[in-house]
């Protein structure tokens, strides 16, 4: 962590900062790109994100055409690439167009954990006192919490449905992120150079924007990267259990679920969803990890 | 070191308040009459009135917390409302079928875990520590409610091994410890090991790496210490912080076993929770929920007292 703290004095030119922090950006660049994981990780990634993206022009058959008489197919059917689901609808359009859904219900939660709890994490971290340690202790109390029941007790209070699952994701990530947030944000509050600039009379709202902000956000970005894997899982896991995500709309966690049914007809065909929340999640985790060595941060 | 101890333990007692406000708070955060499981859509507004009363859901907000609290500390989580029957008995039941499978998903996990992080801790950079990482990225990456499924579909459906769902081969009220039940625990506990699995080889990996490049350690070597000798010392440093993760861990397939319960249909506190949630059953929510909670508090604040105990290192003023 503490790699990313520059301590110069010279903190009066603004234009400094954004030299800097090119050079770093592409020291940091340069080393994620000669390491072989990471970039494996982000090829399945781009691949995951081109489906989602040019979904209708990949899928093979309407995703939502079901038939009676083409139930469950296999693997390898001519015309059904990937087989059909028990409504007899192309499993391939169906994984297809689910990479939307997915991707978005996992990685939305993080996003938005990212800026509600990074904002109250350094918030709580630059100001200190009896501030801090009230919206520490009340995070304390979420934390307390495991993820996955906090997660499931959430949404299964609010119900069913996209908006609610986001909500209880979101408000899994946030005391997590935050108390990175505050422990960076401290460590770089009681450093010379933060010091300087208030000597030197900047407001807090200036020395937060243009002193703390820069030194902290690398070290709670790549934590945060490092939850997508898990809020993949989580997200697909609500839609598992029939929370989260409604049919007949494409999902892989849902898939799997409605596919469960089918697993003594055609087990391969149940589990093929499972393949690819699996390989989302782990292309998230060695991207993640692949980042934190490249800027060096332990 | 007491100072600390009790000043850890009295930190605590603000926390399971919190905890047990939220898990108050979930009635109240539900859309909805808290009712509307148990009315019948054509219910008089004079039953209905009775029904609030009956349950309390009429009387103020602080009043309603404060003696939910109270009551839950007699050991009186209220009633179910989809069954009439006291939450705190169906929490119990389901907390000790779920403990079962959490335990030994834990052993299962730490026995492994530890293994893997030991000889990759040792063989750093080697073929085997590349692949006791990958075990380990799989192991916190792998969906484990998929993962279950495709181990029923290997060792149920294809091999006929293992049964595939339930608690035993006459209903899941009848727990004995002898193979014809024990078989029905061996999928979802090994399902769930793979969790504490990834994380403790990778912790342990990092604990024995760290280790070795301590300067003790050449000095013992230059002592002229075997290598089983070091092997102690390297055991000795490792395990408390390894403990304590396998400690934490416990607690968190405690919390988060609901997905897998769901795949195995194991009757603990997830398929409570399913039943809960899907059956609008919002003090059989409540309940569960506050006694996991409060279960990984506690645990929480063990590892923190045994791990000050036992690690001399640790000093905490």
């Amino acid at each position: 962590m503490t790699t990313t703290i520059t301590t110069t004095g010279d903190t009066a030119k603004p234009l400094a900062t954004p030299l800097r922090s090119r050079g770093h950006g592409a020291n940091v660049l340069r080393r994620l790109v000669r390491n072989p994981q990471a970039m494996l990780g982000a090829t399945v990634i781009l691949i995951l994100l081109i489906m989602a993206v040019a979904a209708p022009l990949l899928m093979p058959a309407d995703p939502f055409a079901a038939s009676m008489f083409n139930r469950l197919k296999p693997i390898g059917t001519p015309g059904y690439l990937l087989g059909t689901d028990e409504l007899g609808r192309d499993m391939l359009s169906r994984l297809i167009l689910g990479a939307r859904l997915s991707l978005f219900m996992g990685v939305t939660p993080v996003l938005l954990a990212f800026g509600i709890g990074g904002a109250i994490g350094i918030m709580a971290g630059y100001a200190g006192g009896v501030l801090n340690a009230l919206v520490m202790r009340t995070i304390d109390v979420l934390y307390a919490f495991p993820s996955v029941l906090l997660a499931i007790a959430l949404s299964g209070a609010l119900g069913t449905g996209i908006g609610n699952a986001l909500v209880s994701l979101t408000v899994v990530f946030i005391p997590q992120i935050a108390r990175i947030a505050e422990s960076v944000t401290t460590q770089v509050r009681r450093s010379d150079f933060v010091d300087a600039a208030r000597a030197s009379g900047a407001s807090a709202l200036t020395i937060v924007r243009v002193h703390v902000l820069g030194n902290v956000i690398g070290p709670i970005f790549v934590f945060s990267t490092s939850l997508i894997s898990v809020s993949m899982i989580l997200a697909s896991g609500l839609s598992f259990l029939g929370l989260g995500v409604t049919p007949p709309n494409p999902e892989w966690g849902l898939m799997l679920n409605t596919l469960r049914t089918a697993i003594y007809v055609q087990p391969w065909l149940a589990a093929l969803p499972g393949v690819f929340i699996f390989a989302t999640s782990i292309a998230f985790n060695v991207l993640s990890d692949g980042l934190r060595a490249a800027m060096e941060i332990k | 070191m007491l100072s600390y101890l009790l000043r850890r333990a009295l930190y605590a007692l603000p926390i399971m308040l919190g905890v047990a406000f939220l898990c108050f708070m979930l009635v109240h955060i539900a859309p909805g009459d808290p009712l509307v499981s148990i009315l019948p859509p054509d219910a008089s507004a004079d039953l209905q009135k009775q029904l609030m009363e009956l349950y309390g859901f009429n009387r103020p907000l602080p009043v309603q917390f404060f003696s939910w609290v109270w009551r839950a500390l007699h050991g009186d989580l209220g009633t179910s409302i989809a069954t009439g029957r006291p939450v705190a008995g169906e929490v119990i039941k389901a907390v000790g079928n779920t403990m079962m499978i959490a335990a030994l998903a834990t052993l299962i996990g730490f026995a492994f875990g530890a293994l893997f992080g030991f000889v990759a801790g040792y063989m750093r950079g080697s073929w085997i520590d590349r692949a006791a990482s990958l075990v380990s990225v799989t192991g916190v990456s792998v969906p484990h409610y998929w993962l279950g499924m495709v181990l029923v579909i290997v060792f149920s459906v294809k091999l006929m091994w293992l049964p595939a769902t339930g608690a035993g081969p006459d209903g899941s009220d009848d727990w004995h410890w002898d193979w014809a039940h024990f078989q029905y625990l061996v999928l979802p506990a090994v399902t769930m090991s793979f969790i504490p699995m990834g994380i403790i080889a990778r912790t342990v990996r990092a604990l024995v790496a760290d280790t070795l490049s301590q300067e003790f350690m050449v000095g013992l070597r230059a002592r002229g210490l075997s290598e089983f000798a070091l092997f102690r010392h390297v055991l000795k440093n490792c395990a408390p912080t390894a403990l304590a993760v396998m400690g934490l861990q416990l607690g968190y397939l405690l919390g988060g076993s609901i997905l897998i319960e769901t795949v195995f249909s194991w009757p603990g506190t997830g398929f409570l929770l399913n039943a809960a949630i899907f059956q609008r059953d919002l003090p059989l929510l409540q309940g569960t929920i506050l006694v996991l909670a409060l279960f990984f508090v506690i645990l929480n604040l063990l590892v923190d007292i045994l791990q000050t105990v036992f690690d001399p290192r640790i000093e905490r003023g």
